[in-house]
């Protein structure tokens, strides 16, 4: 199965590469640009039997180590 | 007294953290690779040291607080053993969840190295006793990623149970919640900061305040 993983900052957690960003696009006249948020996506293969099981791997996989759930949060998807 | 040292690949202050605490306190300091399963025994302060380690792949300090010496680390932090996280020590402190909170890129999005001015908001833990009646330090931060984050919860719960350590004294440098600087854990034998003692052992080096810190510990 391909595994794909997105983290970004949680709500409330100032995203200072977000908001330089949207800084920079606003420069460049996209005036109606708001709130961006940066996160990382990270894919991977995943050898599992079903959807189910690699999705309650994949969350196990974030809460340890993929995410710092103190200030991320994460989605994650199974194709 | 024996101190240990972790190396990871891209720390770089081990060795100042290694020669700062001999020359303080006297200790012998053992460097142990990131690799090794197990540390020596008997240690009587543990340093995780600042640099880049792994590159700060994925978060600073998260491939550290996997790596197989961190289980030993932990343990040893478990058993009462004092830990110092300076910098990226810090990072991999909280990352490893022997600390609280986590560290954020600083608010203006700026690598700074420079001195600070600190207040030492609790001089009663084993990191600070040897202060004195003193309530303020002077050394250097050097950090890209040194903005304290914690929820509204648990900064109240730091601030009321004494765990925060060090604070910003004059301007927050990095956009640190509450200005802290350094927080110790509950059993108050964890510390983790962001300004570096390994940079203020001598006169020379401009703040001699590291050295007191390290010998409040192997004193």
């Amino acid at each position: 199965m391909k595994a794909k993983v997105q983290v970004f900052l949680k709500p409330g957690v100032l995203d200072v590469q977000g908001k330089a960003i949207e800084g920079a696009l606003h420069g460049l006249g996209f005036s109606g640009v708001d709130h961006v948020r940066v996160g990382k996506t990270i894919e991977f293969d995943l050898a599992a039997s079903d959807r189910g099981k690699a999705e309650a791997e994949l969350k196990d996989m974030c809460e340890r180590l993929l995410a710092n759930t103190v200030i991320e949060s994460y989605r994650v998807e199974v194709a | 007294m024996k101190a240990a040292v972790i190396v990871f690949p891209g720390s770089n202050c081990d060795r100042d953290c290694a020669v700062g605490v001999e020359r303080a306190t006297g200790a012998t300091v053992e460097m142990i690779w990131h690799a090794e399963p197990q540390l020596p025994k008997g240690l009587d302060l543990i340093v995780l040291p600042g640099g880049f380690s792994y590159g700060d792949y994925l978060r600073c300090g998260a491939m550290a607080a996997q790596s197989p010496v961190m289980k030993a680390v932990v343990a040893a932090a478990n058993d009462g053993v004092p830990t110092l996280g300076i910098c990226n020590g810090f990072q991999i402190l909280c990352e490893a969840r022997l600390l609280p909170g986590a560290l954020l890129r600083n608010e203006k999005l700026k690598y700074i190295c420079k001195p600070v001015d600190l207040e030492i908001v609790n001089g009663n833990t084993r990191f600070t006793a040897a202060f004195g009646e003193r309530r303020t330090a002077r050394m250097t931060i050097g950090n890209g990623e040194g903005n304290f984050f914690a929820g509204e919860d648990l900064l109240n719960r730091l601030e009321g149970e004494g765990q925060v350590v060090f604070r910003y004294a004059n301007e927050n440098p990095n956009g640190s919640a509450r200005n802290i600087a350094g927080i110790i854990n509950q059993q108050g034998n964890v510390l983790g900061m962001m300004p570096h003692p390994d940079r203020a052992f001598e006169a020379e080096l401009g703040s001699a305040d590291g050295a007191v810190l390290f010998r409040s510990v192997l004193g």
